[in-house]
């Protein structure tokens, strides 16, 4: 849990500013410990109650603090969707919720832990900021430029990362450039290292954003040509809405990879689910060259 | 269809403290000569003692950070609550005569972002009390001892499960600057066998049941918390009141 490491020691470090406050639901509690009996009125942990926990974070951010709220994917997003709805945004107030688990971080837990669907539900929201970064060494800026705002922003940690750190490409970074009229790979979080493998030897340019809310749409038009594929760790089809609007302007084709809604009902490891849904190098490898070959031939 | 005797409840429940009370017909305005829910009357004693005598604050301090908050988390509950934000000039009468009207800013429940004085936007059930407690805990944590957060439920609405995480967890930390008040008209589906209370004393809380139409015995109950432990109010109010 070496992101989580880091997300514990970022955050603690916040408090010194005393309207920043932490909100728990026992997980990652005793990690906050040492912060907790520093600043007990400032660490809260309400227990097992995700539902509290948002709540609370509300009824903090109405009296004029940061809440910082942090649980598993699927218990800080899915089971508080509509605390998220109302006790935040229908009350005109913002927080920072960090999760981590991503889509499949703890594969063996099974179903009940697994969290591809949270930032397509984060994205029926107005106006939040969404990380999902690649790499350790991204989160201390991401989580200070988002907790320093005052709208609400939501940080998916994952134990899956790249090799490298881009902390800077929060706006679309190109990692490699296939030059003019190749085709526009945009890989999100620690999709990166898997599509820069799947697209080595490919024409194709390859940039990377650990910031899919708001999407760089700037820097995608920059970038794009007639082809363009996305690589989310999350739901397939996730950002498709923003990239077709971006381009609907302009003759194009999308592609959008990312974890498939099936159940596949099966444990093992993240690397395993990376494969099944398609999404190790060979399976990106194997949609990239289906979807390019007619240019190719 | 409007009965004379339904006017005639409407004017009693709203009946002035001190013979000049201006909320009768300001909730006559919201009215508007639709029929009132049991909802509506069965709140007015209630937001009445509050406002009247309970309450710090006015319209000059609702954005004062040592300001007394009132959460309406029953939010279908809001001509009286409307009323009496106009009767204690939170908003301008006018306000009432287009309530949900296209260009009105009082819905069927109310959105703290249109309304001056109004703390929170409710209307689905169950999340008044976790935002108060949030409330509670933010004024504690930013060293505000004096201000009170008073939350205001339905027994029916205490049907949602998110009511009872805040309950327990209120409890367990002694969340000492919060009140919880519960009108209670035996609308709860399946009913709270042992009375509402008992669902907050047996998680710490300090509780009182009174007759929610007794002004006199509401304004003790509603100041009859003790400073170290959250407080309960169950407001008995008989069916269909």
């Amino acid at each position: 849990m070496i992101v989580r490491d880091t997300f514990v020691a970022t955050t603690t470090a916040f408090l010194d500013d005393p309207r920043t406050v932490i909100v728990l639901a026992d997980i990652s509690a005793a990690a906050f410990a040492p912060a907790a009996a520093q600043h007990p009125d400032r660490v809260i942990n309400v227990g097992i109650r995700e539902q509290l926990m948002v709540g609370v974070a509300g009824g903090l951010a109405l009296t004029g603090l940061r809440p910082i709220v942090h649980s598993y994917a699927p218990f800080l997003v899915e089971r508080t969707y509509e605390q998220i709805k109302l006790d935040l945004d229908h009350q005109g107030v913002g927080a920072v919720l960090v999760s981590v688990g991503a889509s499949y971080d703890r594969a063996a837990a099974g179903r009940t832990h697994l969290g591809p669907a949270d930032v397509a539900l984060i994205d029926t929201l107005h106006n939040w900021t969404v990380h999902a970064p690649g790499h350790r060494d991204e989160v201390p800026g991401l989580l200070r430029d988002v907790v320093c705002g005052q709208e609400s922003a939501y940080v998916r940690l994952s134990t899956q990362s790249n090799a490298q750190a881009y902390p800077e490409a929060g706006d679309l970074r190109v990692l490699r450039d296939a030059g003019p009229g190749a085709a526009l790979l945009v890989a999100v979080g620690p999709t990166l290292d898997a599509a820069l493998d799947a697209t080595s030897d490919l024409p194709v340019t390859v940039a990377y954003t650990h910031r899919p809310r708001p999407f760089d749409t700037t820097g995608l038009r920059a970038l794009a040509n007639s082809a363009v594929i996305l690589v989310e760790p999350y739901l397939a089809g996730t950002s498709t809405r923003l990239l077709s609007d971006a381009l609907a302007d302009r003759p194009h084709r999308l592609l959008a990879l990312g974890v498939r809604r099936e159940e596949l009902r099966r444990y093992g490891s993240a690397a395993d689910h990376a494969r099944w849904h398609g999404l190790d190098a060979t399976g990106l490898r194997r949609s990239i060259t289906d979807f390019l070959s007619p240019a190719l031939v | 269809m409007t009965t004379l005797a339904t006017t005639a409840r409407v004017a009693e429940a709203a009946a002035p403290l001190d013979g000049r009370d201006p909320v009768a017909p300001l909730l006559e305005r919201v009215r508007a000569g639709r029929q009132f829910g049991a909802n509506v009357l069965s709140t007015l004693d209630v937001l009445q003692v509050l406002y009247d005598r309970v309450l710090r604050i006015t319209p000059a301090t609702v954005d004062d950070p040592d300001r007394d908050r009132f959460l309406l988390s029953k939010g279908h509950a809001v001509a009286g609550y409307y009323a009496l934000l106009a009767a204690k000039g939170f908003i301008p009468p006018d306000w009432l005569d287009d309530q949900g009207g296209p260009s009105s800013r009082l819905g069927d429940h109310p959105d703290r972002t249109l309304i001056p004085g109004v703390e929170i936007g409710s209307g689905s059930l169950g999340h008044g009390l976790g935002l108060g407690v949030g409330t509670a805990l933010g004024l504690r944590a930013q060293g505000r001892p004096d201000p009170r957060v008073y939350v205001l439920l339905g027994d029916a609405e205490l049907d949602e499960g998110s009511n009872h995480e805040a309950i327990a967890y209120a409890g367990a930390v002694g969340l000492g600057n919060l009140t919880a008040i519960v009108v209670d008209n035996s609308s709860a589906t399946h009913g709270w066998p042992g009375g509402v209370a008992t669902r907050f004393t047996v998680n710490g809380w300090t509780a009182a049941t009174v007759d929610g139409r007794d002004r006199d015995a509401l304004h003790p109950a509603l100041t009859g918390h003790h400073g170290h432990r959250p407080h309960a109010v169950v407001a008995l109010v008989r069916d269909g009141e």
